[in-house]
């Protein structure tokens, strides 16, 4: 057993209200200079739609992730022979048309106009070369809320996998949100892709950072990444991914993109896993396999044996008590609520969803047919596919997104009928016991999703700065450390402390 | 160099191998991390928010490094809603994220600007020794050299000025206004003061003081909803968005909560989990949707249909088949449904009168006319219930719901005669759902009563009515429909054709919604707002729904009721506010407008009504078939709607003239106008609106882009008001003329002589500007910021000091003042003018004109009489060379007492306190020795020490106030928190939770969500209703007139895009006619944040038109391809957004996105392309002008026409060659 701690996120995406404020909070933080405007460290995708960059879960084309070679594991765009040959020339690389054109506006000509003919107006102008443009074509969310319908919804890959036929018509209108960020990956792909060793995954948090001074711009990473989160800054010429705010949780503090999600979807907390579970996890045979093989990386939390290695580890008591309390261990593993996004990409990406629930189509229209319980809506009629979502978050097995909405239905049926009553108590039992669901859970679920109070939704131990080297120079040094003698305190003519 | 290389080295030992061998765990150097860490630190952090009328009113956490605003992000410390309940954190959303960009962006305006033709005529005047208002004036009254800078509005050309200059040349335009026409001919548009109180208040303080005209917003907005008033006799009280999370049954309808109610929406979802179901109705699969259970698409503007036909179901279901008892007791209590009314013959058919009143049967009660009537189940005989719009007057202390005979006995009201019936007549019932004038003919149970003169009256109750009007059948005669099925009105079958939404999903809904609330005693709430409100027919959409909310026993009920969110109007320190706003602590006489009329006049849209062709029906009108102008002029004259510029003639030289004639006091003056009036020797403003001498001459637009986002009719704004290039493409020669208005030939042409913009951006308003002023930005300055949707108070903080020339509004305003008054002092002497104020609601003149006759003096069937028949007439003093002193000082006025809404506060004690917290002004001059008010900080300290909402003291002084006019004890719902003390250091340190003030209706005591009405419910005090009421019935004349005495579903207007016989424009290719609906966006709010670079890289920059594809298709488009869309009233160029998520038949151009980005020329109109709101012109409602007549008359924001302009048809073509205009 090797013990590792992770902080993870879950979104839960039927909290989701699709209002890209966690985008733009990234974007004013990390990614509002020259060189980084297409980068959305964080971003949010309207589905069905193509995502972005346009269709990037299509890995036939991008080649992002791993696969399996003859029950081996490989990076799928091909190991370091292939590398070789292609350094100069990535033919699997996101193009321009990928992602788009970043554009402003002539502003000043508003105010600076001379006298003319015409109202002045600001026209649209290419960040990239500087030309006035007559209109953008694309966008990092061009197809928000469904904008483009069926000229643009057909793209997504997972429509194109489904059996099930999706009409893209007024009354049968269904879609949701897919925040996306950095996966921070047990297995991470991009790490592996870099052929100058720049991305590592930090030891202490699982936190996937690229190493600014060692990144030589190859960007094998961006599309190594089957989620397309590593971008290529055009000025600095390094690659550039989310940081997870380490600055933040290093002092104690969610991420920008959840403490500023107003839909308070976002959950962070720390797991704790068995690195050396991971290659095997990552190789099981049937991509079906993934999710519970994932799933069995991670460590209970409560018990002595791994509270005992985890100590032998050197992972303090907090952090202990933070997978204990953390909002991740309870839904993805306790309640297991949360899934993986793309698990196929065998990457075991560390940032879960709860699947959406949704209105039932119109056409139910038969009284009985409308409710199993009287007011909340059965889960094989909602308007999202359980097909589309499997696709998304169980490489395809719908029993498993079944179960979840179920679990969610239920616990609203439960509290409709403590709350209000109405609702038949045959029918509910029936429910509760189908979804596996007791009334306690039902309670803790209703507490974290519900009333999901700040310090429950977020609860990350500060960082474990003591592992450092002469904190008590940097306690002096911090941020001056271009003033202060490199050496640090050893420098002193004296004792410390005297 | 060395050092790092040798960090290299030291990691370069291979590392530990785990994971089978798959993974390296090895040292590296990561001293690079630092450089995130660098950039997320920053120097400090300062509480503000964004001041841009949004309901959000979120606190911010702005970030300063290095001197920089860097970012912002959400502040997560509100007071807890306690322990089992979800927190207002975080609040925030895209939009307020982005603003930051806008500190050193390049669309900012960080110098004073002035258009180069005026200022170099100016200084041409100013070089020949001129002094300032000698140039001002040669300037204007020259038609040569007027017309050539007014005509330069809009074409560039500014060139950098300064403050001086500025507010010299502001100061002239102002003076040589009131000298030559008065000063109701400067006036001010600002928005919404919730949204940074203080900034509004320093343009309308110097307006009040000059006597200027301060415009609404609210109403011309058409965001008020006109039924509030009509059925609660309140502006608007709403839940706070917290109250959502105890509903149980949520019915979405028509407000896109995830959107445009972004930091909110998680309360919704979230009940979600705790049991509550989620309805939602929309058009279109809106954001909504997602979290709905079930989607009722109805067709735009078929929302009224939808809720009558629920009306139905719930009054079949809970009131007829199994009465509900929890229903019935609050129906007798807190409605006016068993209040009795008169049942009228008239040729031989029976129609609805009025209201019974105690007057029609004895001559006991004080103010007789005004209580109604209800019939006791005890006695068996009619009965006086307390509470009616007598006893508010009356002078005795009876003014409450307490259901109790003078005696003191109790009365049981009964709903029906069903069961004591003497007679069934038949009722017309008006029927306007497909033909206008249509009736059905229902029967109803009466019974007979003797008046005071012995007639035979036959009355019957509300009930009855609504049951005879909604259809449901108790086995009387008349077309009632036979079941659900029946496609007769008001029947789920019926609103099937209409609404097309699935019947069985109205019965089940409504059964659901009446079910649970029957279940929870009132926990089912409906949230509506723009997507229902915006329409004509506003007040009757408004009113079926709120059918429901009534029926149910769920409005004031924690968890129930309606949930109206459209704009940011409620000022929390409402009494104090005011009270600066409006310098009353000088005694000031401020004008307030309504800005619906004001721009319908000044714009001169009324030039452009289509005309409709009267003709017979069966319910003839006489009111209907007016001229929406000559009822404006109507309402004026009678003293409903408040009318500025007022006369012609100047309101100084009338009274001037008045004096010369020998009147001594100030009543002989107003006889001697009245007289004048009568006589018609003097003219009404509004009757001459193209009279030179009634022009809007100094225009004033802050906090506002009135071009680019709310003008309404927006082509009409800059040809009459502006006088820029528009793209008018009516013939007014096809319009229908008003009569009593004067209409020339040719409609005035840029009737500002000064348009002046103050902003930090630069908008449409800044491009059609003369001055543009450079004003701090939200995180330069101090303010306060309150709203609906959470109960706090908190504050702006400057993070930076305003850069560059900019100053804040305040200091602006001040700016201005001054300069004002050492011109003033030289060519405005202190004089004195005639004030006329319309009859207000909340104080006596809304008993002013009973019955709810219409009775016009200039016809002779009434004397003129101001403040009963006509407006109020004051003589006010003005004192203009003292308007800078009286800004910054508190005046000694404040000391005679202070309040609204009836209520009043004690301003002795306050005005010690302020001179205590704010020090006095040691300025030479008539305010040296009072409070000092001279910056923004001190205005806040007013507002709160001022206001019950953040001072205990004020509180229990306002409810004390209310106990003697009640009867009740209400006290102790203030008490607890009087020592309670807010200041700017408070609300800074933390936002803070308003107390419970009698200026609103919810009860916000041990830490209760604020839910409406709850004052009204659980401490039996009126609603400020004619009955005391909620109300389903409005008995007025013109209301009866238009057969909206009751809730009823009046279709969406089909006018446009042209007028018959009108030219059309030329036909190039295929085009398409849609439904135009502008619902609020996406990525700003109104066209705020619309430019920041992440709101534009978010979607697909402006501007843009939503449609459905198929619709898109048939006329050639594809995606993203350019289209210009055009009617009679302009023309606009975009880009489309194709998808199948909208219906057919209609079209989304987002509210508001500007023209300032990316807009080409149209080939309609070969101009730059318009604003969404150029293919716009608004249709105010006559009934809206209704007055003095109990809860429909007039207040400011309160009540009045709305500048509706939802119901729009456009033509939608592609746009062939793309021009982008450059010289």
């Amino acid at each position: 057993m090797k013990i590792k701690a992770q902080v993870a996120m879950v979104m839960h995406l039927d909290k989701c209200i699709g209002c890209h404020t966690c985008s733009v909070t990234c974007k004013s933080t990390w990614t509002n200079r020259p060189g980084t405007e297409y980068m959305w460290f964080n971003n949010v995708e309207t589905r069905p739609g193509p995502g972005y960059p346009k269709e990037w879960e299509n890995q036939d084309r991008y080649k992002g992730g791993w696969e399996l070679k003859n029950g081996k594991l490989r990076l799928k765009a091909g190991g370091p022979v292939s590398k070789l040959k292609n350094i100069f020339y990535n033919p699997n690389m996101g193009t321009l048309e990928d992602y788009y054109e970043p554009w402003t506006y002539d502003y000043e000509n508003l105010l600076n106009s001379p006298k003319s003919e015409n109202l002045p107006v600001a026209r649209p102008k290419s960040m990239i070369t500087g030309k006035y443009m007559d209109k953008p074509e694309w966008g990092s969310n061009w197809d928000d809320d469904l904008a483009g319908g069926s000229e643009v919804v057909p793209l997504d890959p997972n429509i194109q996998h489904m059996q099930e036929h999706i009409a893209m018509e007024y009354e049968k209108t269904f879609m949701m949100y897919l925040p996306r960020i950095c996966e921070h990956c047990l297995n991470p792909s991009c790490v592996a892709s870099c052929p100058s060793g720049a991305l590592y995954k930090r030891d202490e948090d699982g936190i996937v950072l690229v190493d600014q001074e060692e990144c030589r711009g190859w960007r094998f990473c961006t599309n190594g990444c089957p989620y397309n989160k590593v971008y290529y800054n055009w000025n600095t010429h390094k690659a550039e991914k989310c940081n997870f705010c380490y600055p933040r949780t290093e002092a104690g503090l969610p991420t920008i993109c959840s403490e500023t999600c107003v839909g308070r979807i976002r959950y962070i907390g720390v797991v704790l896993y068995d690195a050396d579970k991971v290659k095997a996890a990552a190789t099981v045979e049937d991509p079906q396999d993934l999710y519970e093989a994932q799933l069995d990386c991670f460590l209970d939390p409560f018990d002595p044996e791994v509270i005992e290695e985890a100590e032998k580890a050197g992972i303090n008591n907090e952090w202990i008590k933070g997978a204990q309390e953390s909002p991740i261990y309870k839904m993805a593993m306790k309640w297991k609520i949360a899934l993986p996004l793309h698990p196929e990409y065998r990457t075991l990406p560390m940032v879960w969803y709860v699947p959406p629930l949704s209105p039932i189509m119109n056409h139910v229209t038969n009284e009985d047919e409308l409710n199993t319980d009287g007011y909340i809506p059965a889960v094989d009629q909602m308007r999202i596919p359980i097909e589309y979502l499997a696709s998304l978050l169980s490489a395809g097995d719908t029993e498993v997104i079944r179960n979840v909405l179920l679990k969610l239905t239920a616990m609203r049926v439960h509290m409709r009928s403590v709350n209000v009553g109405g609702i038949d108590e045959l029918q509910e039992s029936k429910l509760l016991e189908e979804a596996g669901l007791d009334v306690e859970t039902i309670e803790e679920m209703v507490r974290l999703l519900g009333v999901a109070k700040y310090d429950e939704r977020f609860v990350i131990p500060t960082g474990r700065r003591e592992m450092d080297d002469d904190l008590h120079y940097k306690q002096g040094a911090c941020s001056l450390e271009d003033l202060a003698p490199p050496e640090g305190m050893v420098t002193y003519p004296f004792e410390r402390g005297s | 160099m060395t050092n790092k290389l040798f960090k290299h080295l030291k990691f370069l030992t291979p590392g530990e191998r785990i994971n089978d061998g798959f993974t390296e765990e090895s040292p590296r150097p990561r001293d690079w991390e630092k450089m995130y860490r660098n950039r997320w630190a920053h120097d400090k952090v300062v509480r503000s928010t964004h001041g841009v009328n949004c309901t959000g009113s979120c606190s911010w956490k702005i970030y300063v490094k290095d001197g920089i605003i860097t970012s912002e992000t959400q502040q997560t410390d509100y007071p807890s809603n306690g322990a089992d309940f979800p927190e207002y954190e975080p609040r925030g959303c895209p939009r307020g994220a982005s603003f930051s960009w806008y500190t050193y962006s390049p669309v900012r305006v960080k110098y004073p600007y002035i258009r180069s033709d005026l200022y170099q005529m100016w200084k041409e005047e100013r070089e020949l020794g001129h002094d300032p208002v000698k140039a001002w004036s040669n300037i204007t009254s020259d038609p040569v050299k007027r017309e050539k800078y007014v005509r330069a509005r809009g074409k560039g050309g500014f060139v950098r000025a300064n403050w001086r200059d500025s507010c010299e040349m502001i100061a002239s335009a102002i003076i040589h206004t009131i000298k030559k026409y008065g000063p109701d001919r400067v006036t001010g548009f600002s928005p919404i003061p919730a949204m940074s109180m203080v900034s509004y208040s320093a343009g309308t303080r110097f307006l009040s003081l000059i006597g200027g005209n301060i415009l609404s917003f609210y109403d011309w907005y058409a965001d008020l909803p006109p039924a509030s008033p009509q059925v609660w006799g309140d502006q608007t009280d709403v839940p706070e968005s917290a109250d959502w999370y105890n509903t149980k049954y949520f019915i979405i309808w028509g407000t896109n909560l995830p959107q445009t109610r972004t930091p909110d929406a998680h309360f919704m979802v979230e009940a979600r989990y705790n049991g509550t179901k989620v309805v939602g109705v929309s058009p279109d699969y809106a954001e909504y949707e997602k979290f709905a259970d079930v989607w009722l698409p109805a067709r735009a503007g078929t929302d009224g249909a939808l809720a009558m036909a629920m009306t139905h179901v719930v009054l079949k279901e809970f009131y007829v088949d199994n009465p509900t008892p929890y229903f019935i007791q609050y129906a007798k209590k807190f409605t006016d449904l068993p209040f009795l009314v008169t049942v009228d013959q008239k040729d031989g058919e029976y129609r609805t009168g009025r209201f019974l009143h105690a007057s029609d049967l004895n001559d006991n009660q004080e103010l007789g006319d005004w209580k109604t009537v209800v019939w006791d189940a005890n006695t068996n005989s009619v009965a006086f219930p307390n509470g009616t719009q007598g006893h508010r007057w009356d002078g005795d202390n009876k003014w409450n719901l307490n259901l109790e005979n003078e005696n003191g006995s109790t009365i049981n009201p009964e709903l029906s005669f069903l069961p004591m019936s003497e007679e069934t007549v038949q009722v017309e019932f008006p029927y306007f759902a497909h033909e206008q004038g249509d009736v059905v003919r229902r029967g109803i149970p009466v019974k007979h009563i003797q008046d005071k003169a012995g007639n035979n009256l036959r009355v019957t109750t509300v009930y009855d009515l609504m049951m005879a009007h909604t259809g449901v059948s108790r086995g009387l005669p008349g077309d009632y429909p036979v079941d659900y099925n029946d496609p007769k009105p008001y029947t789920p079958a019926w609103q099937e054709s209409i609404t097309s939404v699935n019947k069985q999903h109205v019965i089940q809904v409504a059964r659901e919604f009446a079910d649970n609330a029957a279940r929870t005693k009132g926990k089912s709430m409906i949230a509506m707002g723009g997507g229902t409100n915006h329409w004509y027919h506003s007040d009757q959409i408004y009113r079926s729904i709120l059918n429901l909310v009534l029926l149910t026993g769920s409005q004031g009920v924690n968890g129930g009721g309606w949930a109206h969110y459209v704009g940011q109007e409620k000022v929390r320190p409402v009494e104090g506010w005011q009270t600066v706003a409006f310098s009353k602590d000088w005694g000031s006489a401020p004008r307030l407008q309504n800005g619906t009329s004001f721009f319908y006049f000044a714009t001169d849209q009324y030039r452009y009504e289509e005309k409709s062709e009267p003709k017979e029906t069966q319910w003839g009108s006489k009111y209907q078939d007016m001229h929406p102008a000559d009822v404006n002029a109507l309402s004026a004259r009678l003293g409903w709607l408040p009318s500025y510029p007022q006369f012609s003639q100047n309101s100084i030289d009338l009274v001037k003239e008045a004096r010369e004639n020998g009147a001594t006091t100030d009543q002989a003056v107003i006889d001697s106008i009245v007289d004048k009036i009568k006589k018609g020797e003097i003219d009404w403003s509004i009757e001459n609106p193209d009279d030179p001498r009634n022009f809007p001459r100094v225009f004033f637009n802050w906090r506002s882009n009135l071009l680019g986002d709310s003008g309404k009719g927006h082509e009409y704004f800059v040809k009459h008001l502006i006088g820029g290039d528009d793209q008018v493409l009516a013939d007014t020669g096809l319009s229908w003329k008003p009569e009593t208005v004067n209409v020339k030939d040719k409609g005035a042409e840029g009737k500002s002589d000064l348009f002046v913009s103050i902003d930090f951006r630069m908008t449409s308003s800044g491009l059609f500007s003369d001055i543009v002023l450079p004003t701090a930005t939200w995180y330069e300055k101090f303010d306060l910021s309150t709203t609906d949707l959470h109960p706090f108070i908190h504050p702006f903080n400057a993070a930076i000091s305003p850069p560059w020339e900019a100053k804040s509004d305040w200091d602006g305003f001040r700016e201005i003042s001054k300069v004002f008054s050492e011109l003033a002092k030289e060519h405005l002497p202190e004089t004195e003018e005639i004030v006329t104020s319309p009859l207000g609601h909340d104080s006596k003149d809304e008993i002013a004109q009973p019955n709810g006759k219409i009775l016009d003096w200039r016809k002779g069937e009434v004397e003129a009489i101001p403040g009963k028949t006509m407006p109020n007439f004051a003589v006010v003093k003005r004192d203009y060379s003292n308007v800078y002193q009286k800004m910054t000082t508190i005046g000694p006025n404040l000391k005679k007492g202070y309040g609204m809404k009836g209520i009043k506060l004690p301003g002795d004690k306050v005005y010690e306190e302020l001179k205590e917290r704010l020090g006095v002004s040691k300025r030479e001059g008539i305010g040296k020795g009072h409070p000092d008010l001279y910056t923004d900080i001190k205005a806040i300290e007013t507002i709160l020490l001022m206001s019950g909402a953040s001072n205990g003291k004020r509180a229990v002084e306002g409810w004390e106030n209310l106990e003697l006019k009640t009867g009740q004890k209400l006290r102790e719902i203030a008490e607890g928190r009087e020592e309670e003390a807010f200041t700017l250091a408070d609300i800074t340190a933390q936002p803070r939770q308003t107390l419970s003030s009698p200026m609103w209706s919810g009860l916000e005591k041990d830490g209760r969500r604020y839910s409406p009405f709850t004052v009204n419910t659980e401490y039996s005090i009126p609603w400020r209703t004619l009955t005391g009421r909620q109300s389903f019935y409005l008995d007025h004349e013109m209301m009866l007139d238009y057969g909206e005495g009751l809730p009823t579903y009046l279709p969406p207007l089909t006018k446009g895009p042209y007028v018959k016989g009108e030219k059309e424009a030329e036909s190039n290719g295929p085009s398409i006619t849609i439904r135009y609906l502008t619902p609020h966006q996406k990525w700003g709010i109104h066209t705020m944040f619309t430019e920041t670079s992440a709101m534009v890289q978010l979607f697909r920059g402006w501007q843009t038109v939503w449609m459905n594809e198929k619709d898109g298709n048939s006329i050639g488009l594809k995606d993203n391809d350019w289209i210009e869309v055009y009617n009679r009233n302009g023309a606009i160029s975009a880009r489309v957004v194709l998808t199948y998520r909208i219906p057919k038949g209609m079209a989304y151009m987002h509210h508001a996105q500007d023209r300032t980005m990316g807009v080409p020329g149209t080939t309609v109109g070969k101009k730059r392309g318009g604003t969404h709101n150029s293919v716009t012109r608004i249709t105010a409602k006559p009934t809206h002008m209704i007055g003095g007549y109990s809860q429909l008359s007039y207040g400011f924001n309160y009540y009045g026409p709305t500048g509706s302009q939802r119901d729009t048809i456009a033509i939608i073509r592609p746009l062939k060659e793309v021009n982008w205009l450059e010289n």
